[in-house]
């Protein structure tokens, strides 16, 4: 800051204007330069001070514009209310309110008597409503006063949060109860052949025993299915990068499942060799668990198809037909969710755990893929996953096994034997 | 709409629009809390409905008194008097909403054997119908917006449904579970009032419509 901004020129003059006026008032000259020495040195003194900041000038600059422009683009909905009206909403608000909020009473926003609760004159700070804009939703509402007129309300959508939450508490409760099962019997043979103290005939403690083994694998397939879950879920986010010649995988995944008791039934369809990112692991359970849902589903001795084709130029297509009840449709959407069954008692008797598709889902989610589940009542059902297939390696892209160029390989039909 | 000369009178208008809203939410509250106590024989909260149904009244009184003060004061022309009229006509419909909640609360004591009543399954659905459109209403009234208010109207078909299914099925039950009709008969007029409370929603639309159009909605809509 410069000197010459801070000296008060007109004081001073005023100063030397009074000087010279005593001076031709004939008072004497010291006095008068007394006081005029007085005069400028106080001036001088209170100029020295730094102004105090222009408090009421920064409160006007915080107009309705301004905060507009600092808000607009906040991905958390704003909204600016003036006393009782709404003077600003930013974009997301607009979205979540609809844009014929602004200028209108606050009310015709909020309405919901929580969130009314918010405004007037004794107004708390914070509210939780439900259903504000849709069924159901959960949102935390917060308000700020700016002055005295002007408060900001902030929203914050809770539902998400509540939904996670609920999803996991059941999941848990799930868990738990699928895990209990399989354990109280064999708790309960256990404690019978103990018991027993040798009275029990051989024929009956080996049936007991029989139990407990298949309660146990039960148990074993059900924390493995658990496990792979979890681990799936975790890596839900990380593309998977090994190139994978999916024919070959398809074939031995499926020969796998079918194992060597129900070979017979299998089927296998391989039109095309395509390749696709993936983890060789995560694929080939998807094609286990689809083989072994088909056999294990499907009538006793009808045959399960097994398709691998290419679908609409750059989708990989597995496909699993069985030929059995089917499905009914309205049980189709659920079938994906962890611990579903369309039919408890067989699926259990079986040694389902009820996680196979939510794994499958979780695995083609993972590798950008789709599952698709079509079912004739009666009939059978189809289960379809669509993979994308890799980039063409740069180096060897003229070979690329599945473009166009390349002559298929026959489509064949093997029966296996 | 257009701004006013009198600033005051626009400060009049958003001020009703304002006490419109909240009778609105009060009553969207309303319902789903009153078949929440119904449902879970919670008899606080329907305490609590019916406390807060003197809040509706008390607003009620306030949109009519600010209504008529409008008129006199402004007289109001055109799309602003439709505004005032519709508004003082609205208030009265959702302050109706709101006794029928109240009523449907009330009833929370007098249901019998709650956990295993089946018929009482049937009724959270429709009420949630119900408020939905009471829901839309409110909105279709802030934006002024003609097309929702017509969309409310056609659901009103569903609670209509919804009523005729429930009533046949509540009368199927107490033929066969004689020992249960009086708790079958106050769902009877539980039902009764969710449909009614669909129906007031329905005159709201139309009053919306006619706030924003100047005219009612074509009969086919209704």
């Amino acid at each position: 800051m410069g000197s010459s901004q801070t000296i008060p020129i007109a004081g001073i003059s005023l100063a030397a204007v009074t000087f010279a006026a005593l001076l031709l008032l004939g008072i004497d000259v010291v006095i008068a330069l007394a006081v005029l020495t007085v005069w400028v040195g106080s001036l001088l003194v209170a100029a020295g001070r730094p102004p105090d900041p222009p408090k009421a000038k920064t409160r006007q600059r915080l107009t309705i514009e301004s905060i507009s422009d600092l808000i607009e683009n906040s991905s958390i909905p704003l909204v600016i209310t003036d006393r009782n009206t709404i003077a600003l909403a930013n974009n997301a608000a607009r979205r979540m309110l609809g844009p014929h909020v602004i200028g209108q009473d606050t009310r015709v926003a909020l309405r919901n008597p929580e969130a009314i609760s918010l405004l007037g004159d004794n107004a708390q700070n914070e509210a939780i409503v439900r259903g504000l804009v849709r069924r159901g939703d959960i949102w935390q509402i917060n308000r700020q006063t700016i002055d005295d007129r002007l408060a900001m309300l902030e929203f914050i959508n809770q539902t998400a949060e509540a939904d996670i939450s609920r999803a996991h508490t059941d999941f848990v409760a799930n868990a738990s109860h699928e895990l209990r099962t399989p354990l109280a019997a064999i708790l309960g043979y256990v404690e019978t052949l103990q018991e027993g103290d040798g009275s029990l005939d051989a024929p009956t403690a080996r049936k007991f025993l029989g139990i407990i083994e298949r309660e146990a694998q039960r148990l074993h397939a059900l924390v493995s299915d658990l496990m792979s879950l979890s681990r799936v879920e975790a890596e839900k986010h990380d593309l998977p990068t090994t190139r994978i010649d999916l024919a070959a995988l398809v074939e031995r995944a499926a020969r796998d499942a079918a194992g060597s008791n129900r070979i017979e039934r299998l089927v296998l369809d391989i039109a095309a060799e395509p390749v696709v990112l993936g983890d060789v692991q995560q694929l080939e359970q998807v094609v286990r668990n689809l083989v072994d849902n088909a056999l294990k589903y499907g009538a006793a001795d009808a045959p399960v198809t097994v398709e691998l084709n290419l679908a609409q130029g750059d989708l990989a297509r597995i496909a699993v037909q069985d030929q059995g009840e089917g499905i009914a449709p309205e049980q189709i959407p659920h079938l994906t969710r962890r611990f579903y069954r369309t039919d408890p008692g067989r699926s259990r008797a079986s040694g389902g755990t009820g996680l196979g598709l939510a794994i499958v889902k979780h695995i083609v989610e993972r590798h950008r893929g789709r599952l698709d589940i079509t079912s004739t009542l009666g009939k059978g059902t189809r289960v379809v996953v669509r993979l994308p297939l890799a980039e063409p390696e740069p180096e060897a892209a003229g070979s690329a096994p599945d473009t166009d160029q390349e002559t298929p390989r026959e489509p064949e039909t093997e029966q296996l034997s | 709409m257009a701004e006013h000369t009198v600033k005051a009178f626009d400060e009049d208008i958003t001020r009703l629009r304002g006490l419109i809203a909240e009778m609105g939410g009060l009553a969207e509250v309303a319902i789903a809390e009153s078949l929440d106590a119904l449902l879970r024989g919670d008899e606080v909260l329907a305490e609590q409905v019916v406390l807060r149904d003197k809040r509706m009244d008390a607003l009620e009184m306030e949109v009519d008194k600010l209504a008529v003060r409008i008129i006199a004061l402004r007289a109001p022309m055109a799309d602003d008097l439709r505004e005032v009229i519709a508004a003082l006509k609205i208030a009265g419909v959702l302050e109706r909403i709101g006794d029928y909640s109240k009523n449907i609360a009330k009833r929370t004591g007098m249901i019998e054997g709650r956990a295993r009543f089946e018929p009482l399954t049937l009724l959270p659905t429709m009420g949630e119908v119900a408020s939905e459109m009471v829901h839309d209403v409110l909105t279709a009234y802030a934006a002024r917006d003609p097309d929702l208010a017509r969309e409310v109207i056609a659901t009103d078909a569903k609670v209509d449904g919804f009523y005729n299914s429930i009533f046949r099925n509540l009368v199927s039950y107490m033929v066969e579970n004689p020992s249960t009709i009086s708790s079958a008969a106050q769902l009877l007029f539980v039902a009764r009032n969710i449909e009614r409370i669909g129906d007031h929603a329905t005159n709201v639309a139309e009053m919306v419509h006619f706030a924003a159009t100047g005219v009612y909605p074509p009969e086919g809509d209704r």
